[in-house]
């Protein structure tokens, strides 16, 4: 089995979770391995905890350029840990915005092609490298492969479950330069603080609320249900398009997909561009006034009613079963 | 100043969409088909440029015969002309192949700047700008909710989880636009008249020299190995609200066990 190696994704000197994931993939292709992009003696600082989500080694594919340039680093580094590694089974990185120009980019640099938005990776039964992808919101279930050279996959977040077996980790220094020419460059970046709540597409409770809410100040409603569930708080295009909620927690075609094991729709009436977000998930549980909202068409279990006078009910309820 | 910006015709996200199990290729016939709704908004913010700064804007797209509907759209909105990749043997192409016939199509026009979705409603790889920007040696800045372009560069914000980035580069560049990028507008009467007399131009795979063993479904890269619906879910129980709405949907859920 030929080494699969994976773009790590770190903040803060530590890994970020989706790294355990496509490690954890990894080992179901192949030899897992690391690449590391990123300003000189990152990935020394990162070795170990790497060796032990399974990484048999760790491309240092570092240059003084790589926090400034947009994604032409990781494309640059990616193709020179697959030149130097030797037999290459595939090459994984995170579906996320930056991870998708990336795969994109190295497929065309290694002349080989994309799988993209995959939740589930496993050898299939030629021997290749197999994606499982879930498409048009969920409607259909998709495997692929790719017919020639390294195949890249893009690797949805949140979910590849299990761990690879801790590895050597054992650092390799990959020599990368960049041509500014063809990069874009960051010359700020302004990230939100992480809230309280756990993260919308991790979360295995989320509750949304949607055009019923009515306004920004009306959410509390969805968010003080959604912390008696210790749940992830989602909106619908519309209440985001309103300016009831901020986009990114918006779900739906054109927002984030999320899975969990129980979504809770409050006055959202399930047109099919928010059902495509969130159509997969387990358990489904809504309220709304109107009965024919499509929504009722996939809860398994709706009430048709206010809003402002369940939610809370159900709030309540809840609190005395903890308590 | 010369603007392209990449269009698709993809079946309505209002509609029920399928593939076909065959060979996993798009069933184009099971619902209506329209331009891909972020792609308005690319030649809108295409326009908007041109209009303040002067030039042109060329909509591009490959597709089958059909897809011209979705040019006559962005000509009606006010692009000035448009390009249409279109030949038998391109059906069934994976993203490095559609990639490969864009970049050739682009690079007849020599455009400043060349726009896209962020990513079609059907495919949603969001891909293709990428592979255009490395197959034409182009900077390039995806996902860009906020975009100016003055003296030969652009500065974007650019839409990240969890927060964004500003961004510069040269141009010639490609940017991805997200929905939040600017309102698309609706095309008048007169927009719709004179787009029916705006030139066309048509491409094939031998006017812009592609390799066959990268195009159409043959060539594609990616395969799908099998492609099987889910079955639908289906409505479960559903009751009035008769003033315990709320402490039934926690007994519903404690019975299930999820609470």
């Amino acid at each position: 089995m030929g080494e699969v190696l994976v773009l790590v994704e770190y903040a803060d000197g530590a890994l970020k979770k989706v790294t355990g994931e496509l490690l954890a993939g990894a080992a179901r292709l192949g030899t897992p391995a690391a690449v590391v992009v990123g300003a000189p003696g990152t990935a020394q600082g990162l070795a170990a905890e790497l060796g032990a989500a399974g990484a048999t080694k760790v491309y240092a594919a570092e240059s003084a350029d790589a926090e400034g340039l947009l994604v032409t680093p990781e494309v640059a580094g990616l193709a020179a840990a697959v030149a130097a590694a030797g037999e290459v089974s595939a090459v994984l990185v995170p579906a996320t915005i930056d991870g998708r120009e990336v795969a994109g980019r190295l497929a065309v640099r290694l002349d080989s092609g994309v799988l993209y938005d995959a939740v589930d990776v496993a050898v299939g039964q030629n021997g290749a490298p197999t994606a499982t992808q879930s498409v048009f919101g969920g409607g259909y279930t998709v495997h692929s492969t790719v017919a020639k050279g390294v195949p890249v996959i893009s690797v949805r977040p949140n979910s590849i479950d299990g761990a690879a077996d801790p590895a050597a980790g054992e650092v390799v220094e990959v020599p990368v330069s960049v041509d500014p020419a063809t990069s874009a460059r960051v010359t700020a970046m302004h990230l939100e603080a992480a809230g309280d709540r756990p993260e919308l597409s991790a979360a295995s409770i989320v509750v949304s609320g949607g055009r019923g809410v009515g306004s920004a100040d009306n959410f509390h409603v969805v968010e003080e249900l959604a912390d008696t569930l210790g749940a992830a708080v989602g909106a619908s295009r519309a209440a985001v398009d309103s300016g009831y909620y901020p986009h990114q927690f918006q779900v739906g075609q054109t927002g984030t997909t999320v899975s969990p094991q129980l979504y809770i729709a409050l006055g959202i009436s399930g047109a099919i561009q928010h059902r495509a977000g969130m159509q997969t998930s387990k358990t489904i549980v809504a309220v709304n006034k109107d009965a024919d909202a499509p929504i009722f068409e996939i809860a398994d279990y709706g009430i048709v009613g206010d809003l402002f006078i369940v939610a809370p009910q159900l709030a309540d309820a809840l609190k005395q079963r903890k308590g | 100043m010369n603007i392209a910006v990449l269009v698709k015709q993809v079946p309505d996200t209002y509609s029920e969409r399928k593939l076909r199990t065959s060979d996993g290729v798009l069933d184009r016939d099971a619902a209506d088909a329209v331009i891909d709704e972020i792609d308005t908004r690319g030649v809108e913010v295409a326009l908007q440029l041109v209009e303040a700064q002067g030039g042109e804007v060329t909509v591009v797209t490959m597709g089958p015969q059909r897809a011209t509907d979705a040019l006559r759209k962005a000509l009606a909105m006010g692009a000035h002309k448009a390009v249409h990749v279109v030949d038998d043997g391109l059906a069934g192409s994976d993203a490095m192949g559609t990639s490969a016939a864009l970049a050739a199509a682009l690079a007849t026009l020599s455009p400043d700047l060349i726009v896209a979705g962020n990513e079609a409603s059907d495919g949603k790889g969001g891909a293709v700008p990428a592979m255009i920007a490395e197959r034409l040696g182009l900077p390039q800045v995806t996902s860009v909710r906020k975009l100016d372009v003055v003296d030969g560069a652009l500065t974007a914000e650019r839409q990240l989880e969890g927060g964004y980035a500003e961004v510069s580069a040269s141009l010639p560049a490609v940017v991805s636009v997200t929905e939040k990028i600017t309102e698309p507008r609706y095309p008048n009467f007169k927009g719709i008249m004179a787009a029916k007399s705006k030139p066309v131009t048509v491409l094939g795979i031998a006017d812009l020299g592609l390799d066959a063993g990268g195009i159409g479904l043959a060539g594609a890269a990616a395969v799908v190995v099998d492609a099987a619906p889910r079955p639908a879910k289906s409505g479960g129980e559903k009751t009035a609200d008769d003033g315990t709405g709320g402490t039934k949907i926690a007994e519903y859920l404690a019975a299930a066990r999820l609470i």
